[in-house]
């Protein structure tokens, strides 16, 4: 079975992932961009277990699942905490750790 | 005992002396801390005296452990009693005991009693391991010392800052001649092979031919170090300014003692000076030079104590032109009989200026004579003894000086005729002291002295610029004591003024000769210990010398009390030479402008320029800018925004990723 276009669709979300990322501001969108992300790497890792026939891949692809459930919960307990702090939800006003 | 046992004891009692009264200073009551110290140099006295009985003849070396040893080489701590040393060190620790005994008595209501004796033992301790050491490290060893014991006491008064500059300028000027005094001494070594004096001479004679330009270097480094211990021209400007410590400091090391250790070595170290005739007549030439010039000084200069001080210079003169003419027994002799005579001057000195309360210019002085019969009667005799009046000590000695150098022939003759001449002057301002001082209108400090009254001022003052002064730590007392009234004072005066009568009595020549014979061994190897003038030369010598005095004694007293108004007429018409010579030749605004003033200058341009645009500047400005520049290029990367550095990211991983992708195809 031929991996090709399993992989041509997983780079073309992991692009649209970063386009997200770079250019939105709203952190909500930016996580669900991060999650577009992790989500196209475990398609091209499950598309290339299956093509090789070996279950190692797919193993990964859970892995990943479950660190992505833990960033988001990093990720929206952050955002949680900006809004009982009444701060503006936009990552580019949180730039404190500027040098 | 030996004599080398003898010479450690001398050694010991002002050591012991010192470390006694500095470390229990606060247990002796009274003035029992002078007393020990005087008693610790009649001590050392009294061994030295032990060690003439034990010398026979001969020189004895004595060493105590050693400090280096290499293959064939050895630097010990060792001693050497021999005529020379001997003879030093009665004379050092002789006149030390007797201005010991006066410092109980002057001292006395000094804050610093305590650190005054003890400072003075550390100096007789200094002196005497400088004249009992028989090798070149011992001796730096000692010179060193007496350099720091002298800052000490010019520096004794601390609170009074023309006290502190005058220290630190002895200090200085003695510390160039600890340079040329080392230097010389590792040009010897590296000749030599030798520290100790008899294999340094013994090296001398197999490594040099006579004036070679090596020992010629040596022996003028070692007349560095001996000038400027002897304040010689033109290391000299420091004993002048000396004054500003106590009066029987400047007896003791600035005339009688320390100020000799140059004679002292330029005689300890003949066998390289008759090698180098050539730096010998430097020395002699220098010598001379320095006695016409100080005594032309001290006949103008109106401050009591300086006046004795340029006399000092002028009359050490006498002893290194001695000296460096190989007439070692006349430059000894006069070397201890101005010990005597001059150790006395300051002691009157010192009395004249406790009548005075502190005062010590000799224009506010006159008519002692009556209020103070015994100091007058003890400085005229030491006045006599300085100007050589006959049969007075100096007579002898200082014609002795004359004699020899005269018997050189050729240019020798010359520096004899100069030093004929200073003779008079010499004469003439000692003259000029004592009719000043004690004859004439008598002043209100005589008067109140001779109703019983001793002037005391309510608070003192520098003599020098008039600046009033406290009396707490560091400064004399409102009191003064004069000799009239303190017998230890008198005691010692009187000694003195024995010894400068008669202490001329051990050398006239033909008669007794006592001292010459008695140093003769140390100097058995002389090239010239065969020719000496003969008894009818130095008659005739003698003869010149008493008319010189007389006359010299004779314009004094018709400048200074037959026409009262003569030297004021003299003053006016010969302003340019008055003005001359008592800015004494200008030698300490020379040096100010050639040595001070550019150093200084140096000094300002280091800590402007260099270190300021270069060093400040440039290297370690150089060196900040960089970083701050580096860092702050870091600080823009930091931009805070979660986008950017995600992008930064991701530049990153596509960089890695296209690199491996380049590398494996």
């Amino acid at each position: 079975m031929d991996a090709s276009w399993f992989v041509v669709l997983s780079a073309f979300i992991f692009c649209v992932g970063i386009a997200g990322v770079l250019t939105r501001r709203n952190p909500l969108v930016v996580l669900l961009c991060l999650e577009l992300m992790l989500n196209a790497g475990n398609l091209a890792l499950v598309a290339f277990a299956r093509a090789h026939g070996n279950h190692d891949g797919q193993v990964f692809a859970l892995i990943v699942m479950v660190i992505a459930a833990c960033e988001v919960v990093i990720g929206l307990g952050i955002i949680v905490a900006m809004y009982r702090r009444r701060l503006p939800i936009d990552v580019d006003e949180m730039s404190e750790l500027r040098g | 005992m030996s004599a080398g046992s003898y010479g450690w004891i001398i050694l010991a009692f002002p050591l012991t002396g010192m470390l006694v009264v500095s470390l229990g200073w606060r247990l002796l009551p009274g003035k029992l801390g002078g007393w020990i110290a005087s008693g610790a140099i009649l001590g050392s006295f009294l061994a030295s005296v032990g060690a003439l009985g034990q010398l026979h003849e001969r020189a004895h070396v004595d060493s105590a452990w050693t400090y280096a040893a290499t293959l064939d080489f050895k630097a010990d701590l060792s001693i050497l009693v021999d005529p020379l040393s001997v003879f030093m060190c009665l004379v050092v620790s002789g006149v030390s005991f007797l201005i010991h005994l006066y410092s109980v008595a002057y001292m006395w209501s000094d804050r610093g009693y305590a650190r005054y004796f003890a400072y003075l033992n550390f100096f007789v301790f200094s002196m005497l391991l400088l004249v009992l050491a028989a090798n070149f490290v011992v001796l730096i060893v000692g010179w060193a010392f007496v350099g720091a014991a002298s800052y000490l006491l010019i520096s004794f008064w601390y609170r009074r800052r023309t006290a502190t500059y005058a220290g630190i300028k002895a200090f200085v000027i003695n510390v160039i001649g600890d340079v040329g005094l080392v230097v010389a001494t590792f040009l010897l070594f590296d000749q030599t092979g030798a520290l100790d004096f008899s294999g340094v001479f013994k090296g001398a004679h197999e490594a040099f031919a006579t004036n070679d330009a090596t020992l010629v270097a040596a022996c003028l480094l070692l007349l560095v170090g001996a000038f400027a211990k002897s304040a010689q021209l033109p290391l000299h400007t420091w004993l002048p300014d000396a004054m500003e410590g106590p009066t029987p400091v400047s007896a003791l090391i600035h005339a009688a003692t320390m100020v000799t250790a140059g004679v002292y070595l330029i005689a300890r170290t003949h066998p390289l000076f008759e090698l180098a005739p050539a730096a010998a007549d430097v020395s002699a030439i220098i010598g001379t030079a320095t006695l016409v010039f100080a005594a032309t000084v001290a006949a103008t200069v109106t401050d009591l104590k300086r006046v004795i001080a340029y006399s000092t210079i002028s009359q050490i003169g006498y002893m290194v032109l001695g000296v460096s003419v190989a007439a070692y027994g006349a430059g000894l002799f006069h070397l201890m009989t101005h010990a005597f005579f001059k150790a006395l001057l300051f002691m009157g000195a010192g009395s004249v200026i406790g009548a005075m309360a502190g005062t010590q210019d000799i224009d506010r002085m006159g008519g002692f004579r009556k209020a103070m019969p015994f100091t007058f009667v003890t400085f005229t005799l030491g006045a006599l003894a300085l100007a050589g009046f006959p049969l007075m000590s100096g007579f002898f000695s200082k014609d002795e000086v004359l004699a020899f150098t005269l018997h050189r022939g050729g240019g020798y003759a010359l520096l004899a005729v100069l030093g004929y001449l200073a003779a008079f002057l010499t004469a003439f301002y000692a003259f000029r002291m004592v009719f000043r001082t004690f004859f004439g209108e008598p002043v209100e400090e005589a008067r109140e002295l001779q109703q019983g009254r001793l002037a005391h001022h309510e608070t003192p003052r520098n003599p020098l610029t008039g600046e009033e002064e406290d009396d707490d730590v560091g400064f004399q007392g409102a009191e003064h004591h004069v000799a009239e009234r303190e017998w230890p004072m008198k005691a010692a005066m009187g000694a003195l003024a024995v010894l400068a009568v008669a202490g001329g009595f051990v050398g006239i020549p033909g008669l007794t000769d006592t001292l010459e014979h008695f140093l003769e061994p140390s100097f058995a190897d002389s090239r010239f210990k065969d020719t000496m003038p003969s008894d009818g030369a130095e008659v005739a010598g003698l003869g010149v010398g008493a008319l010189l005095s007389i006359a010299g004694i004779a314009l004094a007293f018709l400048v200074y009390m037959r026409r009262r108004g003569l030297a004021g007429q003299l003053r006016r018409r010969f302003s340019g030479v008055h003005r001359f010579l008592v800015n004494k030749w200008y030698f300490d605004e020379l040096f100010d402008r050639a040595l001070v003033r550019p150093a200084a200058a140096g000094g300002r341009f280091a800590r402007g320029v260099v270190e300021t645009d270069f060093v400040q500047g440039t290297i370690v400005g150089g060196a900040t800018a960089v970083v701050r520049a580096g860092s702050s290029f870091a600080r823009t990367l930091q931009s805070g925004y979660v986008r950017a550095y995600a992008l930064g990211l991701l530049f990153g991983v596509a960089g890695l990723a296209l690199y491996f992708l380049v590398a494996s195809s």
